[in-house]
């Protein structure tokens, strides 16, 4: 896959200050067998700021941690949280526990990527909407669930795609039309 | 400026003082003139706004200058997640269900103001259709028996006074200012408790390994990556209780001699992670957690680390490694880790729950403890109600109560008037238990004899709508998905399982096929490296012992019983019904229905591809799912 150039994550982005500084208050010791130990934190408070781990942060993070560029590549490719391409701006995910999925959250799934003329996993081409699919988020009694950003939809039936999308973008979202 | 508290005597003081905090709530027989709602703050009710809902109140409360007789907060969950958000007023204990940021305006003026109940708010009890106003009497309550949730629903979890308000901190009071660690070890064998992730293993014994392994560090992590699919057990209990689960931590760690502890919790379950720092901050300004807590010897403190969405990490030497900053894989046991844990140094991994009920064990006696449950399995259990039925939800019960009182009772049967067909316990190591054990009484023993487990509580109900085949298939697929690859039966025999799975359901299954995945399923069981690899065939043994005919049915007669497997059905419109009202051709996205307005319409088999719509379309009930 191309890395994809995003003004985001130049040198001079000033998420990368943001980044050093939480760190350098880490106190690092290049010595220390257990400096690991706050890596996947750290991976968590990169992702927060550039909202993807491209090559240039992994790099970034592993020369600040005194370890191969690979350890933090190899973890980052083992947990699903962590991802290295961008999700879109409004990214919605569709919960496929097992309590969404007796309750019908595949159709739902469908139903999204009909709608917005993408498969789960991938993003629109302008990068406003991205879909996937997550494992639970511990809200059984409202199957199916769908989460918008950080806000959750509950009771989903199908046939609700456009509305909610629309819903989100009114009440959250960037102010803009929706086709 | 809150000051430290610096021994037992100066907790007892605190809780005196903060008792009244919670008197209103917590004393059953209260008849002061203080009134308190109480609205739940769990994640299903945060989405249902119920954030909002307190705002609301606490405006009202200003507004009518009420401050110092009626107070606003929000609890933990109260389980009843079906019918949130969910209000409760004290003293009165009045239960309201599905409420909204507008009805807030009344509650607030009839009930709060004027003693008037507002009855379109109350819980319906849907076979006699009468209206409840306490929730004690519910038949969802009824049987429950809260003790690791004894604080979900009562107190207001981002608050530490509250807590030692009903006599938080007390049992680790008691344990390290007037206890020897063997003592407090002998107390938790004596009490039975069992470890809630799954297993059932003594808790105590498990301690007494951590204290037996000599170092000069020793460490003691709670195990909060609830990573089953459909269980949410853990998240409730930090959510609104986070505290307990401190407690029940810093006693471990004065049992085993550690002086440092973790929560290693899903990154999913953003309101838990924020609770629980909220409590470990609160606990640390007290003096709860640090250095020589309540002026004794002992010191201990806990941090938060994230998970990254892997469910492997639940099993404690892959959490181990995860802590440490690695990929999550596990490592061959022995050792263990109460002999070589983190950074090889002796650790005690517990779970959640298991931490939550520790507090309850010093303060009530463990023969307190020890008489709840059956005669190997002692206490409480916390389910994750969750699928095809009535009162979706958190509930506790105590061991020994079966899965008809569970489900049929508490949960109030079959959602949509379906046929029971099977309960799923245990996540995707667990198995499908069919009707004819509905009479089992539940404890770590009778599911596993039944070809289930335990697991971490998570049971889903299925109806005659759910087709086995297809839930075995979903399982393997999060199985697939989940594997972190490290040992061969795991990467490879599950893959090749699913690949089965997936013919049969499409139709290509043969009989041959059934053989093979009965004998991989039971090679993986007996080679797999860790409890995730040995227990990813459970959902295809239990479903192929019990519902055999199924699957027959899918690779003798290529048909799906329940009509889910798409390209095992086919639909057909039936003449006599059809009126020609053309809906269903107008709605099919392939153009394949065929017929002229007000003639019968025929559906081209070769064309269809099956998406239903005709079906959601039809008035008449023409078309029908073969």
């Amino acid at each position: 896959m191309t890395e994809q150039k995003n003004p985001c994550c130049t040198g001079s982005n000033p998420g990368y200050a943001e980044l050093g500084a939480y760190i350098d208050a880490l106190k690092i010791d290049p010595k220390d067998p257990e400096r690991k130990e706050m890596l996947i934190m750290t991976l968590h408070k990169a992702q927060s700021i550039f909202g993807y781990l491209p090559a240039e942060v992994q790099k970034f993070v592993a020369k600040k941690f005194s370890i191969p560029h690979a350890d933090v590549s190899g973890v980052i490719s083992f947990y699903n949280y962590f991802t290295t391409t961008p999700k879109g701006k409004t990214n919605i995910s569709i919960c496929m526990g097992t309590a969404c999925y007796v309750n019908g959250s595949e159709k739902i799934l469908q139903d999204f990527e009909k709608a917005l003329g993408i498969k789960s996993g991938q993003v629109t081409a302008d990068g406003r909407f991205s879909i996937e699919s997550l494992r639970c988020v511990g809200a059984c009694g409202l199957a199916p669930v769908v989460l918008i950003n950080e806000h959750v939809y509950g009771k989903v039936k199908q046939g609700q795609a456009e509305k909610i999308i629309e819903e989100y973008l009114i009440e959250y979202g960037e102010q803009v039309e929706v086709q | 400026m809150t000051t430290r508290i610096e021994s037992f005597e100066q907790l007892k003081q605190k809780y005196e003082e903060y008792k009244s905090l919670v008197e209103v709530r917590a004393d059953l027989d209260y008849d002061g003139d203080q009134k308190f709602i109480l609205v739940c703050g769990g994640t299903g009710c945060v989405s249902s706004k119920s954030l909002q809902i307190v705002e609301n109140f606490n405006n009202l409360i200003k507004e009518h200058g009420v401050q110092d007789k009626v107070r606003a907060s929000i609890s933990g969950c109260f389980g009843f997640c079906e019918k949130g958000p969910i209000v409760k007023v004290f003293p009165e204990n009045v239960f309201y269900v599905q409420v909204t940021p507008d009805d807030a305006k009344e509650i607030f003026e009839k009930h709060i103001m004027n003693d008037e109940v507002v009855d379109r708010l109350l819980y319906v009890e849907p076979v006699t259709q009468k209206s409840m106003h306490d929730s004690l009497e519910m038949p969802f309550y009824r049987r429950q028996m809260r003790v690791a949730l004894r604080h979900c629903g009562l107190i207001d979890p981002e608050i530490i006074e509250e807590y030692i308000g009903v006599g938080g901190y007390q049992s680790m009071a008691k344990v390290i200012t007037q206890m020897t660690p063997e003592e407090a070890i002998e107390i938790m064998k004596q009490s039975g408790l069992g470890g809630r992730g799954g297993a059932g293993f003594s808790t105590g014994r498990k301690w007494e390994f951590g204290r037996m392994y000599q170092s000069d560090r020793k460490f003691v992590i709670c195990n909060a990556d609830e990573g089953d699919p459909g269980a949410f057990m853990d998240r409730s209990i930090m959510e609104g209780d986070a505290h307990t689960v401190i407690e029940g931590m810093a006693i471990a760690a004065y049992c085993i001699g550690a002086d440092q502890g973790y929560v290693y919790i899903r990154a999913e379950y953003p309101l838990a992670v924020k609770r629980l720092q909220i409590a470990i901050d609160e606990a640390r300004e007290l003096g709860l957690l640090g250095k020589n807590i309540l002026g004794t010897d002992f010191s201990f403190d806990v941090d938060v680390r994230l998970g990254a969405g892997a469910f492997v990490c639940g099993e404690e030497t892959a959490l181990i490694q995860s802590i440490q900053g690695n990929r999550g894989e596990p490592t061959t046991k022995p050792p263990f880790p109460a002999e070589k844990g983190l950074w090889q140094q002796p650790t005690v991994v517990n779970n959640v729950e298991t931490l939550a009920n520790v507090p309850v064990i010093f303060d009530k006696g463990p023969e307190w403890f020890a008489n709840i449950g059956t005669e190997k399995s002692k206490g409480t259990k916390v389910f994750a109600l969750a699928g095809k039925v009535n009162n979706v939800g958190l509930v506790e019960v105590p061991m020994g109560t079966t899965l008809r009182q569970l489900i049929f009772e508490i949960g109030g049967g079959v959602r949509g008037g379906g046929k029971f067909k099977a309960a799923q316990s245990g996540g995707p190591s667990g198995g499908c238990i069919p009707e004819q054990f509905l009479d089992t009484p539940i404890d770590f023993q009778s599911l596993g004899q039944i070809g289930s487990m335990m697991g971490s509580g998570g049971m889903i109900v299925m109806s005659d709508s759910d087709c086995m085949v297809n839930i075995a298939r979903f399982y393997l697929e999060f199985i697939v998905e989940e594997s972190c690859g490290r040992c061969v039966p795991c990467r490879v025999g599950t893959k090749r399982m699913l690949e089965i799975l997936t013919d049969i359901t499409k139709g290509k299954g043969t009989p041959e096929m059934l053989v093979e995945l009965q004998s991989l399923a039971e090679t993986i069981k007996d080679t797999a490296l860790c409890g995730l690899g040995q227990t990813a065939p459970n959902p295809v043994l239990s479903t192929l012992r019990y519902f055999m005919d199924e699957y027959k049915a899918h690779v003798e007669e290529k048909r799906c019983p329940a009509g889910v497997c798409t390209d095992l059905l086919h639909y057909e419109i039936i003449p006599d019904k059809c009126i020609g009202c053309t809906a269903c051709a107008r709605t099919c996205p392939v153009n394949c229905i065929s017929g002229a307005p007000k003639q019968v319409h025929v559906i081209d088999q070769e064309k269809c591809i099956k998406c239903g719509n005709c079906l959601v379309k039809c008035r008449f009930g023409a078309v029908v799912r073969k």
